[in-house]
């Protein structure tokens, strides 16, 4: 991808780039975050800045795109690297732009991930591990997203998708195949994590 | 002073130490894994735990200050089941390779098992593999042995400043790599090899050449720099297997440069092993009778000041004291050991030392590098630039080429013009080194050795005067020098007597036959071509640059093969021990030089090494204080003059190939050609990686 070419969240796989550099919007959003840190300190940065490499070009982090931070942030580049392969949200290898990360961890599991998978298996086209066929869909398992009280949960882009079940997952994978944005939260029409059976307490609030 | 309890018995400590090293204080051994005191601690191998009176849970001693009242306790019950369990999960993904393994038999993990680890496993599963990675030459890798202590990536960072290795994924996961498979470019890499507590890092030149028990260990002293490592030669039978470091907290502490470490395979090859001589054109094998008599029909009749010696710079004292008396019986003033023609005086000492001693830097607080890059030239000395330098409160600047030296330096300029611009005070620096407490300046050989070294070294000697490098309690004027050879060969006062020629003055002496007969002691570095006039004699150990030019070869011992003195760049005389016994018909060379003496009739009366040390003290009383740094007397050197506006470098060109050694090395050619001009690695190497090491 260009500098200059603008993101396009719902594109193919990004290819892998001998050169990276931050489009002007992207370098202006890298400074300010530079300057919230002491001088000699910009190491600090380097979170936001991998995040912002990597939604530029297009859901993963070429090689080219960690020596470029790097190298913006006066750091040795088996640092970036060390910082890039720890955590499970940079990707280092090509993979599709959306994200679907299913919850698998014991709860989530226990509330029926598995058919949650199952529904992404098949809407997507791809098993676990893999870009979806037409290109556009990522679709992994992940340990605990920490919502456990609407499990099972899955999460794609910015957005939690709760209280899923088969039907549900599909309906939502599919609105956003057809580019919409489906209403996150609980799928289950439930408000936030309240029991399931309706309020028990603080009957008088809204 | 905090005062502690440790398994009972009360002891004060130094206040802001940790709870592992008040254990050590009081004698206490605490098994451990990542924790190294030159290193950051890391925490990381839980190896170290000890029970702490209210605290819940055991504590990692090497991440523990100690406080006033704390009761540690090292015995427990508790202790010893953290200390198996640790050991137990250590082991689970480590391999059982230990019969074929070269950590085998110094290996931390086999000895901490031993004493403190369980009798056998309970891990049913399948081990982790991991496979190898390819880190360049010199280190050969068994990533699934890795404990991940961390301690090689802490070196790099830390101590080398070449941070290259990291730690990528994590948990189960975690690797140690330098991600893109490339050489290291380190100097100080080799002491990854062994700051590695397992088998993960091993030496590439050494893998499966020897085991430690079989070894013959020789405390002995380095050559391939002027810093005078000590060092620990591993022999079997007549053979060097390895080369260790030792420690010296003065000089080397306990790392090396790989050139100490890797050269010595260089000494099994292009040795120069029988006396030869040229006969119609042709260099042949002679005996030593025959080589002697050739000698000495040559040198008959022939007066002093037509013979004329070259010292080299592996040379060790007792040689060139005998090339001293022998010259003194020929009457030849034509002696020189600055081969490189550095303008350093014979006298005051303090002229050609390194005045503020290695472990001086610690207290400077303003470095100027004048036409020196100390990280090729001498490593170590680098290394504790570094150390002063990661403390804080400390800037280097420097005139001459620019290099990484690992730290910031502030480039001051490459002309040595800025050098009397500072002395005459009509510069910026000069405020600010009289401004330091403890200023220094470091003068390298690619300062002195030039046309106007001297006034060079004049204008230094300004600036070290004026500026007040040079007082009563410091002395911040130095000379690092690059030869191991050359501070001996000056206590000594190998330089041209009256009327003599320096080395210069030899070469252009002999291409106009004034000069009929040159000695070369292993003197490898000089225009050996321009000799061709003149008889050459070259003793040596080595099949180097002068040999295939001389025209009579004296088969020498190299510096693991005899018992010899060295002083190194501070001033510091220190012992080498023999390891190994010189190849063929090759002889310890002030015998050679005795014999040679006798032979033409001018014998030098030292028969033994004995004799030959106690006329080293006669001559110089300093050779006799063995390890100790004096300061060397002060007065006036160098001589004023004009210098030339040409820039200063440094004299290494290749780190790796700076003496006869080396370049005999095939490691360190690798090196050079991987590690400096960037040459892919063996395929045949790479092929291998893809192994995991302990599958067969």
């Amino acid at each position: 991808m260009s500098p200059k070419e603008p993101r396009k969240p719902h594109g193919a796989i990004a290819p892998d780039v001998e050169r990276f550099a931050f489009t002007p919007e992207n370098l202006e959003k890298a400074k300010a975050v530079i300057a919230r840190y002491p001088e000699g300190r910009q190491a600090s940065a380097v979170l936001p800045l991998l995040h912002l490499a990597q939604d530029q070009h297009g859901g993963w982090l070429p090689q080219a795109a960690l020596d470029y931070v790097a190298e913006l942030l006066s750091m040795p580049r088996i640092k970036v690297y060390e910082v890039a392969s720890f955590y499970d949200m940079f990707h280092l290898e090509p993979t599709a732009p959306i994200k679907v990360r299913v919850c698998t961890t014991t709860p989530c599991w226990l509330c029926g991930a598995e058919e949650v998978l199952k529904a992404c298996r098949e809407v997507l086209g791809c098993e676990v591990g893999e870009n979806s066929p037409d290109g556009r869909f990522f679709l992994r398992e992940f340990e605990c997203l920490g919502a456990c009280a609407n499990a099972p949960v899955m999460w794609i882009g910015e957005d939690y998708f709760e209280d899923l079940d088969y039907e549900r997952t599909k309906a939502v994978l599919e609105a956003i195949k057809r580019g919409e944005r489906p209403k996150p939260g609980p799928q289950s029409g439930r408000r936030g994590s309240m029991p399931a059976g309706g309020k028990t307490t603080l009957l008088d609030l809204d | 002073m905090p005062k502690v309890v440790i398994n009972g018995k009360e002891y004060e400590v130094p206040a802001g130490i940790t709870v592992f090293q008040a254990c050590e204080l009081a004698g206490i051994e605490i098994p451990h894994f990542c924790y190294h005191p030159r290193l950051n601690i890391a925490g990381n191998c839980r190896m170290c735990l000890v029970e702490i009176e209210r605290s819940p849970k055991p504590v990692a001693s090497c991440a523990m200050p100690v406080a006033d009242g704390m009761v540690i306790r090292t015995d427990t019950p508790l202790v010893h089941k953290a200390r198996k369990g640790v050991l137990e999960f250590l082991l689970i993904n480590h391999p059982l390779d230990c019969p074929i393994c070269d950590q085998g038999g110094e290996c931390d993990l086999q000895d901490l098992t031993l004493f403190y680890g369980p009798d056998h496993s309970r891990f049913r599963e399948n081990k982790r593999a991991v496979a190898d990675k390819y880190l360049g030459p010199l280190i050969s890798t068994h990533m699934t042995r890795c404990i991940h202590c961390t301690r090689c990536i802490r070196f790099l960072e830390e101590v080398a400043g070449v941070p290259e290795l990291g730690a990528v994924e994590r948990g189960e996961h975690m690797e140690i790599t330098n991600w893109l498979e490339r050489a290291l470019t380190s100097e100080l890499q080799g002491n990854v090899i062994d700051l590695c507590p397992v088998g993960a890092l091993n030496s590439k030149p050494y893998a499966y050449r020897a085991r430690s028990w079989e070894l013959t260990k020789v405390e002995s002293i380095d050559v391939m720099d002027a810093v005078g490592s000590n060092i620990r030669v591993d022999v079997r039978g007549n053979e060097v297997m390895r080369i260790l470091p030792r420690l010296h907290e003065d000089v080397n502490e306990e790392w090396i440069s790989d050139r100490s470490r890797f050269a010595y395979d260089g000494l099994k090859r292009r040795r120069l092993d029988v006396p030869m001589l040229r006969k119609a054109g042709r260099l042949e094998p002679v005996d030593w009778r025959e080589a002697l008599r050739a000698l000495r029909e040559r040198m008959a009749g022939l007066p002093g000041e037509r013979i004329a010696f070259i010292v080299g710079d592996l040379a060790c004292c007792e040689s060139m004291l005998l090339v001293r008396e022998f010259a003194l019986r020929l009457e030849s003033p034509h002696v020189d050991c600055r081969q490189d023609g550095a303008k350093l005086p014979a006298s005051p000492r303090a002229a050609y030392l390194f005045n503020t001693s290695i472990r001086g830097i610690e207290e400077a607080d303003l470095c100027l590098l004048i036409g020196t890059n100390p990280r090729w030239e001498a490593p170590l000395i680098n290394a504790r630039l570094r150390k002063r330098w990661r403390r804080g409160g400390f800037q280097v600047a420097r005139i001459g080429a620019s290099f990484d030296l690992t730290y910031p330096v502030e480039h001051l300029g490459d002309s040595p013009k800025l050098l009397e611009r500072i002395a005459k005070g009509r510069h910026p620096f000069t405020k600010r080194l009289k401004a330091a407490e403890r200023p220094m300046l470091i003068l390298g050989m690619g300062a002195l050795a030039r046309p106007d070294g001297a006034a060079i070294l004049h204008l230094a000697r300004r600036i070290a005067e004026s500026c007040g490098l040079v007082r009563e309690d410091w002395n911040g004027f130095n000379v690092l020098h690059t030869a191991a050879a050359r501070v001996g060969g000056l206590d000594l006062g190998l330089v041209p007597g009256e009327g003599g020629l320096d080395v210069a003055g030899i070469l252009a002496a002999a291409e106009r036959g004034e000069i009929e007969l040159v000695y070369l002691l292993g003197a490898d570095e000089i225009e050996v071509e321009r000799l061709k006039g003149a008889f050459v004699v070259y003793q040596g150990s080595h099949g180097d640059r002068a040999a295939p030019h001389a025209d009579l070869i004296l088969p020498g011992a190299a510096y693991t093969e005899k018992n010899a003195t060295y002083v190194n760049t501070e001033g510091r005389v220190q012992r080498a021990r023999r390891a190994a016994f010189p190849p063929g018909e090759a002889r310890e060379d002030w015998k050679i030089l005795r014999a040679v003496s006798e032979a033409v009739g001018r014998t030098v009366p030292l028969d033994d090494l004995w004799a030959v040390q106690r006329r080293l003290v006669e001559v110089q009383p300093m050779l006799g204080r063995l390890d100790v740094v004096e300061p060397g007397a002060w007065g006036a050197f160098g001589e004023a003059g004009p210098v030339s506006d040409a820039p200063l470098s440094s004299p290494i060109q290749d780190f790796y190939l700076t003496n006869p050694i080396c370049r005999a090395s095939p490691t360190m050619r690798r090196c050079s050609l991987e590690i400096l001009q960037g040459a892919p690695p063996p395929q045949e190497e790479l092929a291998l990686l893809g192994a995991t090491g302990t599958h067969g």
